[in-house]
């Protein structure tokens, strides 16, 4: 079979120079050497291309004109600009990019923003106020479940999220029978917040915030 | 990223055929792994046919008592579907150990059977890698290996697959069904779906181009202790060291297939006959002739130990 | 204010504000998404063009052909820079590498060229059109190698510190202890990645960036543009994370300038989360030898603490053995750090540097020596408690309550209760185990600055260019004003991060806290004076309490001072020799439960407990989050956190936040602090000190001595992963 003949992305591969494409000199890695590489010039970016979407951000409507690659984070910090939902990795590795998205909570990073048409989005925006806190969000000021800030966005968003998830009964990986509807415990909360990575480390409190909540509400 | 058309396909066959029409197009549902390698062009379709739009979001009985999976069922929703939750749990464990709660509500039942590896060589584009750059090497092989595959490499490629979900599917003997560009449908058998990557670790399914996925089934419940182990650093978020899906019998018979360990999720089926003599005959029979470096032959160990505590927790 | 005398009674002693749990006056802000952090300052200039940074393919080399037409001509694209036409640049007195590579390159990553573009897309797309073409060079990139090459030459080297004889003594010592540890190279790992955004006007720049140190960053910016800091502006109110890796310049402030001027407009950078960990600083590995030599009863007779670290050329070492030269008394001492040239990138401060790293060594090293001598670990390290600074008797520590911190957190954990024999407690399929380590961290002393402003509302706002990177700097200066003023927190306002503003401390090395409020301090103490003098009362006898200035049975509004025009005073907190007098440090003990799985290996951290004496506890709610997050980076430490080295090719092979791996939520437990009554007048006129550093202080060897409590098997190359257990656990079924 002729490699090149099958997944597009293989083709590409080869025939695109990139800023990573080195060529060595010296060295004992299986790299092709700088005088046979014979790499094609890179070819030129094609014209970027536009799309229109129609979604709701915190209740408003917004109709854009977008660039296809614009993620759904950077609809919302670039285009909306709205500062609450956090570019971390911009890769799905961190959380910090949290957003409810029809009622549930997503990575806005790795999702396009031209594939939310018709969408209900909420960002940490839509669920308070500094005059006029969520209980989550006044939840985690009286807990110092934050330090830096920056995460604390795709926390709270998740953590409300979490909430409603154990309320539906969908299971996590701390839930030990599978049949029987999860229960409302720490370890509970601390596995489906395990996407929300906080490096400052306000974990335990944060916990104690949701913990707090979900008492209230129950 | 580089630029894309994109349009919002209505049916499986109009997908196929938008797929056929655009060399290199690429299907899109969930996206959480697709757009990643897109941002660092390590994919770089001209054009994307979002297929979230298709009808294959539900979860159906089969006539023959099993389940049918629409490619575009959300991991979450997979995993708190009443019947996988009771008759394969297996398959509920496995999707609940992988990922994070915002990741499986966009993560769909075809795309993760197509996640491609993890491997830091493979994300590192000034890096060799023959999946990523046919030809070009492999700088894993001799490089930091300690996640990487002890078992069905290759001199080409050690990459592991990472999803956890297909280690069940493998587990549970289902067949992935699909639709081609001319509007004819197959079923592939899951064991028969990923591949070794041999001298051509960049081909890695029995996809043919613009072939949609738009389900998987899964044959009638086998019964039995449905039992997930993911082995791992930390504790939540984080892709297997090893993991072993096991659905195993009171009389001691059973399956076994693993993760993190090759190319493909890993299940020998004659290594299962040595199930009721325990875990040493059994992992030895499932790891034989493996070729781990010295910064992974940890796994070997490791996974006897892990089957050992799974058939431990079988019985108990 | 020149502080040279120990603190005696003074306004803060009051505790009506300082000292009281309080939460944090920006939380509002964070917690609703509205505080803005750099790269969303769309407020602060218009048009602003998006920067994508290429980063360097080799390890070691140069560059031979770079070419940028292609990304030139790709669409939305608006400039390209890079070495070749970026004129000329300097280098900042704090940066070892160069932030824009080339044509030499010194490590991985390293910046060497930077897309401006219309749109983050397009720049993206852009940078990927850049074909550099390496020669590479031969690097060094093994630290083991690196030392071994060093040879035993490196023994006694004259940077030593040597008290009395140590060889002599250790060859003597009846119980004795000769182990080498490692610890890996670790990132920051910030959520925040760096960020600025860079506005020219005229030949004058500002940067919204995300930093620690406003004016270190400020005069490296200038330094390195060759042009004077005064047309520098750099505004850093909210910073995402930096645990040390934001202390310096880095590539994306510097690319932004440039790019800005490139492009003739306004341009912002991030760098990308996979760039981060090559192309920023780390936490360098290290490799510790410690000896110690004791008595049958448990006196350290002599003690020996050498660290080989590697770093580029011109760079320093990790100073992990430092510590030991304070912690533990002893009369025959050897101290080294030792540097090995690498080609690796820059090593530079993370949290604790130095302690960190080096009391993961060494308090493994004293559990191992307790069990050696058949003492209780804890007990062993109250007998060898110092209170003065063991290489210079004459010199008393300021305040130390090691002991105290160590009996407190016994008790509390129920330490009795840990069955000495390892590997002997089981809990179903896990073995479970209890460890505990001293916790040591020195206090900084450095000059800060504030202004302070009554306004004629009563309104005192505080300017200071001091940080807030999570810290709680905006509270605790907000509760120093408030006390000293004698008004509420609502009546203060505090601006932080701003190069316009007085210069302060900084967040560095714990040293923010006390050093930044003493200087807010000594600004409130001019701004009470003027206030006295604009309401004729004595300064000396005036009473400033709930938003009065009382003097004898006159009572007047405080906000009447600035009836005829805003008040304003500035001053900075300056230190005399009173840290050269005393030795002025922070002191812990942490005190850790893991579970291990019988099977796996995995481990799992199941209680955690810290105790700390560190002076006056300015906000006991900001201080304990410092402490549990540090105690959280130390379980990372302990169990997973490890930089993998290509030694080939000379890079971090995992270097994105799903490769490298820091703790979830999963991974944590609940967490206990417990803070020791303490004032230290020797520190400042706040009494306080330090403890965003000394919470991480011995977390992770806690965690590997509980490890060992656990099953047997005593590690002592971190991360302790499974690999590392899996063939001395117990044999299975």
């Amino acid at each position: 079979m002729d490699p090149l003949a099958d997944l597009d992305m293989t083709r590409r591969g080869l025939l695109m120079g990139t800023a990573a494409t080195v060529a060595l000199t010296v060295g004992s890695l299986p790299m092709p050497a700088r005088a046979a590489t014979g790499e094609p010039a890179p070819q030129p970016v094609a014209s970027p291309v536009t799309a229109t979407v129609s979604f709701t951000v915190n209740g408003t409507a917004h109709d854009l004109a977008l660039d296809t690659r614009t993620t759904l984070l950077d609809a919302l910090r670039e285009h909306l600009h709205l500062t609450g939902p956090k570019k971390g990795c911009d890769h799905g590795q961190c959380g910090a990019c949290t957003v409810i998205v029809d009622g549930r909570r997503i990575n806005s990073c790795l999702s396009l923003a031209v594939m939310h048409q018709g969408d209900r989005i909420t960002t940490i925006e839509g669920l308070g106020t500094p005059d006029k806190l969520h209980p989550m969000q006044a939840a985690f000021v009286k807990h110092d479940g934050y330090q830096c800030g920056y995460c604390t966005p795709g926390q709270i968003c998740s953590a409300v999220a979490v909430l409603k998830e154990i309320e539906d009964g969908i299971p996590s990986h701390a839930t030990a029978d599978l049949t029987a509807r999860p229960r409302l415990t720490a370890d509970e909360l601390r596995e489906r917040m395990s996407g929300n990575i906080c490096r400052c480390g306000a974990y335990s409190n944060i916990v104690d915030a949701i913990t707090e909540v979900a008492g209230r509400e129950a | 990223m580089r630029p894309f058309s994109y349009e919002r396909a209505r049916t499986p066959a109009d997908a196929a055929a938008a797929a056929a029409r655009t060399p290199g197009a690429k299907f899109i549902a969930g996206g959480t792994n697709l757009l990643d390698l897109m941002k660092l062009e390590i994919e770089t379709p001209p054009h994307l046919i979002d297929v979230n739009g298709l009808s294959l979001d539900t979860v159906a009985p089969t006539p023959d008592g099993g389940l049918r999976i629409g490619a575009l069922v959300r991991n979450t929703d997979l995993a708190a579907d009443d019947r996988v939750r009771r008759d394969y749990g297996l398959l509920s464990r496995a999707l609940l150990a992988g990922a994070s709660g915002q990741l499986r509500n966009k993560a769909t039942t075809a795309g993760n059977l197509l996640q491609r590896t993890r491997c830091p060589y493979f994300y590192d584009t000034a890096q060799p890698c023959n999946k990523r750059q046919p030809g070009s090497g492999c700088a894993a092989i001799g490089g930091f290996s300690r996640q990487l595959a002890v078992i069905g490499g290759s001199e080409a490629c050690i990459a592991t697959h990472p999803s956890d979900m297909a280690v069940a599917m493998r587990a549970l003997d289902a067949t992935v069904e699909t639709v081609r560009p001319d509007g004819a449908t197959r079923g592939i058998p899951i064991a028969e779906f990923h591949r070794l990557p041999g001298d051509t670790p960049h081909i890695e399914t029995a996809l043919e181009p613009g072939e949609l996925i738009t389900a998987v089934t899964l044959p009638k419940p086998l019964g039995g202790r449905h039992i997930y182990r993911k082995v791992r650093d930390r504790a939540s978020y984080a892709f297997a060291l090893v993991a072993v899906g096991a659905i195993l019998q009171p009389d001691g018979s059973g399956r076994v297939a693993l993760g993190g360990v090759a190319h493909k999720p890993w299940r020998v089926e004659a290594a299962e006959a040595e199930l009721p003599r325990g875990a040493k005959a059994a992992a030895a029979a499932l790891l034989a002739g493996a070729k781990p470096t010295p910064e992974n032959a940890f796994k070997l160990p490791l996974v006897e130990r892990t089957l050992a505590a799974v058939l431990a927790q079988a019985k108990g | 204010m020149k502080f040279d005398t120990p603190a005696t009674t003074n306004p803060i002693d009051q505790l009506k504000v300082v000292g009281v749990s309080t939460s944090r006056i920006d939380g509002p802000l964070k917690t609703t998404g509205t505080a803005p952090y750099a790269y969303e300052r769309h407020d602060v200039v218009p048009n602003q063009a998006y920067g994508y940074v290429v980063g360097a393919g080799i390890g070691k080399g140069r560059i031979a052909s770079l070419s940028v037409a292609a990304a030139k001509a790709a669409p939305g694209v608006l400039a390209v820079v890079t070495a070749d036409n970026a004129g000329k640049l300097g280098k900042g007195r704090l940066n070892i590498a160069k932030l824009l590579g080339g044509p030499e390159i010194d490590h991985y990553h390293q910046a060497v060229a930077l897309v401006v573009a219309e749109s983050f897309e397009q720049a993206r797309a852009a940078a990927q059109l850049i074909r550099v073409e390496y020669e590479r060079g031969e690097g060094r990139f093994d630290l083991a190698q690196a030392k071994a090459a060093m040879g035993d030459a490196a023994d006694a080297k004259k940077e030593d510190s040597n008290v009395g004889d140590f060889a002599a003594a250790f060859a003597a010592a009846p119980v004795k202890l000769d182990e080498t540890y490692r610890t890996p190279d670790q990132s920051h790992a910030m959520m925040e990645p760096h960020a600025t955004v860079a506005a020219w006007e005229g030949d004058r720049l500002t940067v919204w960036t995300s930093n620690q140190m406003v004016d270190w960053t400020t005069g490296d910016l200038a330094r390195t543009l060759g042009m004077p800091k005064e047309k520098v502006r750099l505004i850093s109110p909210f910073v995402g994370g930096g645990f040390g890796g934001k202390l310096f310049l880095r590539a994306d402030t510097l690319l932004a300038a440039l790019g800005a001027r490139a492009a003739g407009r306004p341009v912002k950078v991030a760098l990308q989360r996979p760039l981060m960990m090559n192309n920023t600083t780390h936490r360098p590995a290290t490799i510790q030898r410690i000896r110690i030599g004791a008595t049958a009863d448990g006196r350290i007779t002599a003690i020996a603490h050498e660290s080989w670290s590697g770093n580029l050329p011109d760079g320093k070492p990790e100073n992990a053995v430092d510590q030991t030269r304070l912690l533990y008394a002893g009369a025959n001492r050897l101290t080294g750090n030792r540097l090995a040239v690498l080609d690796l990138p820059e090593g530079n401060a993370m949290r604790a540097p130095g302690e960190a790293p080096g009391l993961m060594a060494l308090e493994i090293a004293m559990d191992e020596m307790a069990e050696r001598l058949g003492l209780d670990p804890v007990e062993f390290r109250i007998r060898n408690d110092t209170q003065v600074d063991p290489e210079k008797p004459e010199r008393p520590f300021s305040k130390r309550q090691l002991v105290e911190c160590l009996r407190v957190g016994a008790e509390r954990f129920g330490w009795d209760k840990r069955n000495p024999r390892p590997g002997a407690t089981r809990d179903g399929d896990w073995l479970v185990g209890i460890g505990m380590a001293a916790a040591f961290r020195n206090n900084l002393l450095t000059k800060s600055a504030a202004r302070v402003r009554l306004d004629t509302r009563g309104v005192v706002t505080v300017e200071t260019d001091m940080t807030d990177i999570g810290t709680g700097s905006y509270t605790i200066i907000a509760q120093t004003a408030a006390e000293m003023m004698g008004v509420g927190l609502d009546r203060v306002v505090v601006r932080l991060g701003d190069s316009s503003f007085p210069v302060s401390a900084g967040s560095g090395g714990q040293w923010g806290a006390n050093n930044a409020t003493a200087g807010v301090y000594a600004a409130c103490v001019k701004l009470r004076e003027a206030v006295a003098q604009r309401l004729g009362v004595n300064s000396a006898d005036a009473q400033f309490a709930d938003g009065q200035v009382r003097s004898g049975n006159r009572s007047v509004p405080l906000a009447q001072a600035a009836g005829g025009g805003e008040l304003s005073a500035e001053d900075a907190i300056e230190y005399g020799d009173l840290g050269k007098r005393y030795q002025q440090s922070t002191f812990g003990g942490h005190f850790v439960e893991v579970a291990v799985d019988a099977a796996t290996g995995e481990t799992r951290v199941r209680r955690m407990l810290a105790v700390c004496a560190a002076g006056r506890i300015l906000n006991p709610l900001s201080a304990r989050s410092q402490v549990i997050g540090a105690m959280t980076m130390g379980v990372g430490a302990a169990l997973m956190e490890e930089l993998a080295v290509d030694t080939r090719s000379g890079f971090f092979v995992n270097h994105d936040l799903a490769g490298y791996e820091v703790p979830v939520h999963a991974d944590i437990p609940h967490q206990e602090v417990i803070f020791l009554d303490e004032t230290d007048p020797i520190s400042s006129p706040m009494k306080a000190k330090g403890v965003g550093e000394l919470g991480l202080c011995g977390v992770g060897a806690a965690v590997a001595n509980a490890v060992y409590n656990a099953t047997g098997v005593r590690v002592r190359d971190y991360p302790v992963t499974l690999d590392k257990l899996l063939d001395r656990l117990p044999p299975l079924a």
